[in-house]
């Protein structure tokens, strides 16, 4: 693919810049830019065998036996029929490209299916129907609602007032969140006239394409006039527009040009290290091969020259070739011969194993998840047994380990704690599912999805309690949610953070709807009744201020101020007033932080008139100014927010998913080392690794590193490494010096205890530098839990690099959000959440799955038996090739080196084809040592796989081995019993074709019972597969060697007779039976002896299940786990910077927007329109780091623009 | 809680299959299936061995090296591959019966019957019976597949070509006088080879389907003249023919040339002295070969072959002997059933 892929941009030279004219075709056309037809097709009818043909040539193996193909083909070297190689490559060849064929198949039909796509073009003036793949450049087609964008377009006019229109970014970000984008007034004006539109001549200059979804740059040149274009005005092909009713594009970048496409180019092929392993292996079997046939060479060359010569009576020579030339045809003779040790059908048998694994992932029901009917999905199917050796898991938070969604869940008012339910003993019940819950339909606005389960909340507020009714008002107020309500009555929030929506959405229910806001009033519905206040202030959250307030007028005049936050700024802040409620609620917020919630106080203040006044011009001068703007307009709040009244406490449920602390524990238990990456803030993420499970109480210590300056996390790395383990600091810089060429693995470290290792972004930026990361990576990996905060998509990436990098192990990484796409596609393994965010984590994910805890399965069961499998199948199939093949050398010695094969030819071609090959895949596909619920008890099951215990170069060593004996044993038995001996009527029996029969028989025999020896897990279709392969053998031997075959093809089948000759004879089959017992039974004893004197964990665990076979295992003990009790409050707002600005300055909300043109120089990029970037911010899909330059600097989403603030306030 | 119909389309069958429970055997190599069963094929071995081990005492073979290497030898003089047509006698002596029926087979060693090159010179159309391969024999007969003008040679190949052709008289001395043993050299090859793998052309008198052809150098005379005696054993389904073209699997071989079950000799070859004529025509000294006749009768499991037996006692024994190392192991370090 990338060989055509190369071809293509050869033939067109770069473009620099690109030009268009709308409504001009024949101006467009003669640049010859991309259509808007798609092709992710590789081949067509025609080109299809040939290009296919030349792919799969490609690959070593194929070209190798391409290659000995050839050799067969001289008759001086041939010591083989050419059908020998061409059946089975024939039949691998056919295999590849009828996957190959049935994958563009339907890569033709979803091209079809997106290039026959209908939209609205005009052309000649008229509004026409056109095919996707009929659009142009430069044309101007009309969009609808929930419609797909066809092309990238410019946004020239739209429906909706000020230009707007929503867009969804799901299939390119991920994100489902709308986006606004907004059109030129030049253009916006135009409308849906369509006349207007087809005069509209407007010239687009912009960017060449490129893959960067989140920055363009052109202008447009209207009437003479130009207009600056951003990526504000750009709708790119993927996203879907929503809540708008039209709207009007023009074409800018069509099919294989648009940012969509340029981003879905090339994926990173991953291989696995079994993969890597065999590559390596196998080019030592070509070296070995090799070696052999230089040996055989060398045999022939002295064979001719000492007996050869003598021999000539009855075989003379050839004419021109001399015993160096000889030597020289039979070393190739051999190459062919020997050629099954590097047996084609090797790669073809581990495909359809890995496809086969990969199945029963897609098909595991318990890894199916009901509530969205997604089951899991292994998406490559190639890498299945590296998910039995994974050692480290990079998880993502949001969304991955939790759920993503907040729910308003305990709240501590006037030190009246409520949330709980009591039974009339007033013992606390278990809040579950059959909880009766607390019916809302007093209130018509209500959220019907919220659920709460005490109450005496919903009474207080009924009874007009003045505190409960201040609490949620303030909750109603002191917020930047922004409502929709598109019929009456449905409102919907959209909230920065989740945490607000669940805030509001509480107050909502319980009788105080925030139900629309403008920049300077809030309309609530207070227990039914309309109010309005006047919103004079909002004192936004940032990450220092931890908090947020807004001033307001209520209707009946009285000015107040309202404040939400964590609860130690909040606390430094009260009045002392209130000293004995904070006490009350402090322990309120001791209890919510214990069981893992999130918490903020509330307080409020009500002003003095004059007071405000005065503060409110000193605002305004504030907020003016050019210099020190910011730290002036914190120091005004700082004094306007004292003296607060404490009011209670919000404790918030940041939802776990199901069952992810005890996955957690498992994946611990099989020495799988968790890491948590997030963008969330240390102390939420730190809360979380508690709630999950990953730090403990019982941790020896959790450090923390937090420090601001290289030398300080230097400095606080080696702190811990020193308290982990003291004896480590000197020795810092012994592995730094050996590891310089970051060839030499990192050794894991041992350490008494448990420790836990916290680091947020600003000190990752520092460690995850050159000069420090391997101190970093040393002390990680002597913790049993890391987890990074504030972490930005490319540090997840660098992170899992520098794991990999420096570890011999393999990673996983799972997540389910466009950032962690980066980290998903470094992995040795990407693990995609199917769920909440969007799907670009799952597409370019290697598996996927609804559910965290699914993960423990895929690893612990799938992952395990798909690399067992492959172990036991690479170790059985090297052994029965190896076998197969050293017979040939042992009898070289006694042919004269003549490359005389020891078989028949025809069982040569079916031996790994037919006679073999069903058991082993049987095997492979079917073998568990131990079944699925005993690999969940004994979880360290798994730690084999990840120390590449089952398969290596040194069990590989011990193969050869094994093949070796057994070739001996294989030649040397029938020799002996044969060399002199007869039928038992005198006739011959030592003839050259009874004794390839002899020995492909017993050779048949021993590497059955051999298979049957590896295999622990007997099915029906592995016994049938075994017995009726040797059947098999035994029918098609005998039709082979039957007198029709011969009558129609006597050249074909010389072995007329042989079976029927030789396996009558009772020493023929005693022959057999001492060949198959010799060769098994040293295995059996030198196992058994292994067995006894060192049992593996797999032993243990499957005596232990023979034990407890009488009484089946008791079911595993879902041991709840307790969550922690200390107290781990922290503001939880996942987001650095509120919305105030946007609020206020009203823009996002439909109104005649204030002049744009006005923005403070130097206040960053400036953007129009609100466009929260969200989680992705920053993020570029091409894993190019987008702010290289600034790592240091704590980048979080709304940092990186800002609004022009409104002078007004 | 929101949907309480649940949409279940994708959701996997639940099948044994899909499932991966479908039910099996786990054997496991433990203590109690081991042991016993090293015991049982050891006692199985041992009953095998010492039943082989009988049966091929009881088999009598009697081998006669006439290569002529040694001076004494009675072949000496034949040796030397100048003399044609010579004619040696070797007297041996059974001192008891030898129980028939007898085979007399020749054997050669040091020679490479399994050469590749030599064993694909042949053509199995043109043995089969096939008048086109008559006269284009297959190119794998190079150089025995045209001869000096440009005639075909057929059998072709250098198989054919190399055909044994020494022969032999067996005569029991009474008294002085030499009393020919019959030697019966009929059905001495595979019934497969005679009656499917090699056909004469389907041409009478056969002589015909030769025309155009020339029979292989080292042969006195053509493929449809070897009996004269017996119309039925001429041409490529003669005997000697079959049985020289069933190419050995290794080096030293031997063949079956008659048998001995006739007449006064059914019953075997008596006691007393024999003489052995030895028309010496094949030359192996060259290649440092040996030439010998071998006499042997046989028993249900073939030939004499000791190794088999010996091979069965030994590995019989030895399973005995693990059995019991494996019982001490197992007894003193079964692994511990720990937690």
């Amino acid at each position: 693919m990338s060989f055509f892929g190369l071809d293509c941009i050869k033939k067109k030279e770069r473009e620099l810049e690109r030009k268009l004219r709308a409504n001009d075709r024949e101006y467009n056309r003669s640049f010859k830019y991309a259509t808007n037809a798609i092709k992710t097709s590789k081949y067509n009818f025609f080109t299809f065998l040939p290009l296919n043909l030349f792919e799969q040539f490609q690959r070593i193996a194929n070209a190798y036996f391409l290659f000995l193909l050839v050799l067969q083909v001289i008759p001086q070297i041939s010591s083989l029929s050419w059908f020998t190689t061409v059946v089975p490559l024939i039949l691998v060849l056919s295999v590849t490209a009828a996957k190959d064929a049935t994958d563009d198949i339907n890569r033709h039909r979803s091209d079809n299916h997106v290039n026959n796509r209908k939209a609205h073009v005009l052309i000649d003036r008229k509004l026409r129907n056109e095919k996707w793949m009929d659009v142009q450049v430069g044309d101007i087609i009309k969009l609808e609602n929930n419609q797909f964008v066809t092309a990238d377009l410019l946004l020239l006019s739209s429906s909706e007032p000020l230009n707007l229109v929503y867009i969804e970014t799901a299939e390119l970000d991920g994100e489902t969140n709308l986006k606004v984008r907004q059109a030129l007034t030049v253009t916006g004006d135009l409308g849906d006239n369509v006349e207007k539109l087809a005069d509209f001549s407007g010239e687009v200059c912009c960017e060449p394409p490129n893959n960067r979804l989140d920055r363009f740059t052109g202008t447009l040149t209207v009437a003479g006039q130009k207009y600056p274009l951003d990526n504000e005005k750009i709708l790119l092909r993927g996203c879907t527009l929503r809540n708008t009713e039209w709207c009007f594009g023009l074409v800018l970048f069509g099919g294989p040009e648009t940012k969509l496409m340029q981003n879905c180019g090339k994926s990173t092929f991953k291989r696995t290290s079994i993969d890597r392993l065999m590559n390596v292996l196998v080019l030592c079997i070509f070296g070995f091969l090799a070696f052999m046939c230089t040996i055989l060479a060398i045999g022939n060359w002295f064979w001719e020259t000492n007996e050869g010569s003598q021999f000539t009576v009855f075989l003379p020579r050839q004419e021109g070739i001399d015993t160096g030339f000889s030597a020289f045809l039979t070393f190739w003779s051999y190459v062919i011969i020997l050629n099954t040790v590097v047996p084609i059908s090797l790669y073809v048998s581990v495909e359809i194993i890995r496809l086969g694994n990969s199945f029963y992932i897609d098909w595991d029901r318990k890894m199916y998840y009901n509530r969205n009917d997604t089951p899991a999905e292994a998406r490559t199917t190639t890498l299945n047994e590296e998910l039995g050796q994974i050692k480290y898991v990079f998880s993502d938070k949001t969304g991955t380990l939790t759920q993503n969604i907040m729910t308003f869940n305990k709240c501590s008012i006037n030190g009246k704690s409520y949330g709980d339910v009591y039974d009339y003993t007033g013992q606390r019940l278990e809040i579950t599912e059959k909880t009766e819950r607390v019916d809302f339909s007093f209130n018509p606005l209500a959220d019907p999805r919220f659920v709460f389960h005490d109450h005496s909340l919903v009474e207080a507020v009924k009874l007009e309690n003045p505190e409960v009714q201040l609490f949620f008002r303030l909750l109603a107020l002191c917020h930047t949610v922004m409502a929709e309500e598109k019929t009456e009555g449905e409102l919907h929030y959209q909230a920065q953070s989740p945490d607000e929506g669940a805030l509001v959405t509480a107050a909502r229910n319980f009788g105080f709807v925030f139900r629309s806001r403008t920049p300077d009033s809030v309309s609530i519905v207070e227990m039914g009744q309309q109010c309005s206040y006047e919103l004079l202030a909002i004192l936004d959250f940032n990450n220092v201020r931890k908090r947020m307030s807004v001033i307001v007028r209520s209707p009946d005049g009285k000015l107040s101020l309202y404040c939400k936050g964590a609860d130690t700024i909040i606390y430094e802040r009260l009045h002392q007033s209130c000293s004995k409620l904070m006490d009350v609620t402090t322990e309120h917020l001791n209890e919510f932080a214990g069981e893992g919630l999130r918490t903020l106080a509330l307080a409020y203040k009500d002003l003095d008139e004059g007071y405000f006044n005065e503060w409110k011009q000193r605002h305004h001068e504030a907020s003016t100014t050019l210099e020190d703007r910011e730290y002036k307009l914190d120091e005004l709040y700082e004094e306007i927010e004292k003296d607060l009244l404490l009011l209670g406490a919000t404790a918030i449920e940041d939802k776990l998913q199901d069952g992810v602390p005890q996955t957690i524990e498992q994946l611990s238990k099989a020495d799988i080392k968790v890491w948590v990456l997030t963008g969330d803030k240390q102390e939420t993420a730190e809360n979380i690794g508690y709630s999950c499970n990953l730090l403990r109480e019982e941790m020896n210590e959790i450090f923390i590193i937090a420090g601001n300056s290289p030398e300080d996390v230097r400095e606080e790395l080696r702190n811990a490494r020193t308290s982990m383990k003291p004896d480590s600091a000197e020795t810092v810089f012994l592995p730094e010096r050996s590891l310089v060429n970051g060839v030499q693995a990192l050794t894991d470290e041992e350490v008494n205890g448990e420790y836990g290792l916290v680091i947020n972004g600003h000190s990752l930026a520092y460690a995850l530098e050159h000069s420090m990361e391997l101190e970093f990576l040393r002390t990680a990996c002597m913790c049993k839990a890391v987890i990074c905060c504030r972490v930005t998509p490319l540090q997840k990436a660098q992170v899992v690099e520098l794991v990999k990098k420096y570890k011999n192990a393999v990673t996983l990484a799972i997540g389910d959000g466009a950032n962690d796409v980066s980290m998903i596609k470094v992995a040795h393994i990407g693990v995609g959440i199917s769920g909440q965010e969007g799907m670009q984590a799952v597409l370019s994910s290697d598996f996927s799955f609804a559910q965290f805890r699914f993960l423990q399965r895929l690893l612990l069961v799938h992952g395990r038996w798909s690399y067992l499998r492959m172990c036991k199948f690479l170790r059985y199939f090297f052994y029965k090739n190896f076998t197969f093949t050293f017979v040939h050398f042992w009898y070289a010695f006694f042919c004269g080196f003549s490359a005389q094969t020891v078989y028949d030819e025809w069982f040569i071609t079916l031996y790994n084809l037919v006679y073999t090959a069903l058991p082993v895949l049987g095997m492979s596909l079917f073998d568990q040592d131990v079944n699925d619920v005993w690999s969940f008890q004994h979880p360290q099951l798994y730690v084999p796989g990840q120390l590449n215990l089952y398969f290596s170069k040194k069990s590989f060593f011990k193969c050869a081995l094994h093949s070796c004996y057994s070739s001996l044993v294989l030649f040397f038995i029938p020799y002996a019993a044969m060399h002199d001996t007869v039928r038992n009527d005198g006739k011959d029996v030592a003839d050259y074709q009874s004794f390839a029969l002899l020995t492909q028989t017993c050779l048949l025999f021993a590497v059955t019972i051999q298979l049957g020896l590896e295999m622990s897990y007997w099915t029906a279709v592995n016994t049938f597969f075994i017995l009726g392969s040797l059947a098999m053998y035994f029918v098609v031997t005998f039709t082979m060697y039957s007198n029709g075959m011969f009558l129609v093809l006597p050249a074909a089948f010389p072995f007329i007779g042989t079976a029927r000759n030789s396996l009558n004879q009772s020493n023929v089959w005693l022959t057999i039976f001492l060949t198959s017992t010799l060769c098994v039974l040293p295995v059996v004893t030198y196992r058994f002896l292994l067995i006894q004197l060192s049992p593996t964990i797999n032993d243990k665990v499957m005596f232990k299940v023979r034990q407890a076979r009488a009484t089946p295992p008791p079911p595993p003990q879902r041991r709840r786990i307790r969550r922690t009790s200390s107290r781990r409050s922290g503001y939880a707002f996942s987001h650095a910077q509120g919305y105030g600005d946007l609020v206020t300055s009203g823009r996002f909300l439909r109104r005649p927007a204030v002049s744009r043109s006005t923005g403070f120089p130097g206040m960053g990029r400036t953007t129009s329109g609100f466009s929260p970037m969200g989680r992705s911010a920053g993020y570029s899909p091409t894993e190019r780091p987008l702010n290289s330059k600034v790592p240091h600097v704590e980048v979080t989403s709304l940092q990186m623009y800002r609004t022009i603030r409104d002078p007004a306030l | 809680m929101v949907k309480e119909e649940q949409e279940t389309a994708n959701r996997p069958d639940n099948t044994a299959f899909t499932q991966q429970r479908l039910p099996a055997w786990q054997p496991m190599l433990s203590a109690g299936i081991v042991i016993p069963g090293f015991v049982l094929i050891g006692l199985a071995f041992i009953g095998i061995g010492v039943a082989l081990f009988v049966t091929t005492r009881s088999i009598q073979v009697l081998e006669l090296d006439y290569s002529g290497v040694e001076q004494s030898s009675p072949c000496f003089k034949c040796s030397d591959t100048s003399t044609k047509n010579c004619v040696c006698n070797m007297n041996f002596n059974l001192d008891k019966l030898f129980e028939g029926p007898v085979f007399f087979y020749y054997g050669l060693s040091n020679y490479f019957q399994n050469f590749r090159r030599y064993g694909v010179s042949k053509d199995l159309d043109q043995l089969s019976g096939n008048l086109d391969n008559f006269e284009n024999p297959t190119d794998d007969c190079v150089p025995f597949q045209y001869d000096a003008n440009k005639k075909p040679i057929v059998p072709c190949g250098a198989v054919a070509n190399s055909i044994f052709n020494d022969t032999f008289k067996l005569y029991q001395i009474i008294g002085g006088t030499k009393k020919p043993v019959p030697l019966d050299g009929k059905g001495i090859a595979w019934w497969t080879d005679y009656n499917i793998k090699n056909r004469n052309p389907s041409v009478t008198p056969l002589k015909n389907a030769f025309n155009g052809t020339v029979q292989p150098s080292n042969w006195p005379k053509p493929a449809y003249e070897l009996d004269p005696t017996d119309p039925a054993n001429n041409g490529f389904i003669n005997q000697d023919f079959l049985v020289w073209m069933r190419r050995a699997a290794l080096p030293n071989f031997r063949k079956l040339y008659r048998r001995i079950a006739e007449e006064d000799y059914a019953q075997g070859l008596p006691a007393g002295n024999y003489s052995l004529e030895i028309a010496y025509n094949y030359p192996v000294l060259s290649f440092d070969g040996r030439k010998k006749v071998v006499l042997s009768n046989v028993s249900w499991m073939g030939g004499k072959n000791e190794f088999l037996g010996i091979a069965y006692l030994v590995i019989g024994s030895l399973c005995v002997v693990m059995s019991v190392v494996m019982l001490i192991v197992y007894a003193k370090f079964k692994f511990p059933d720990e937690e």
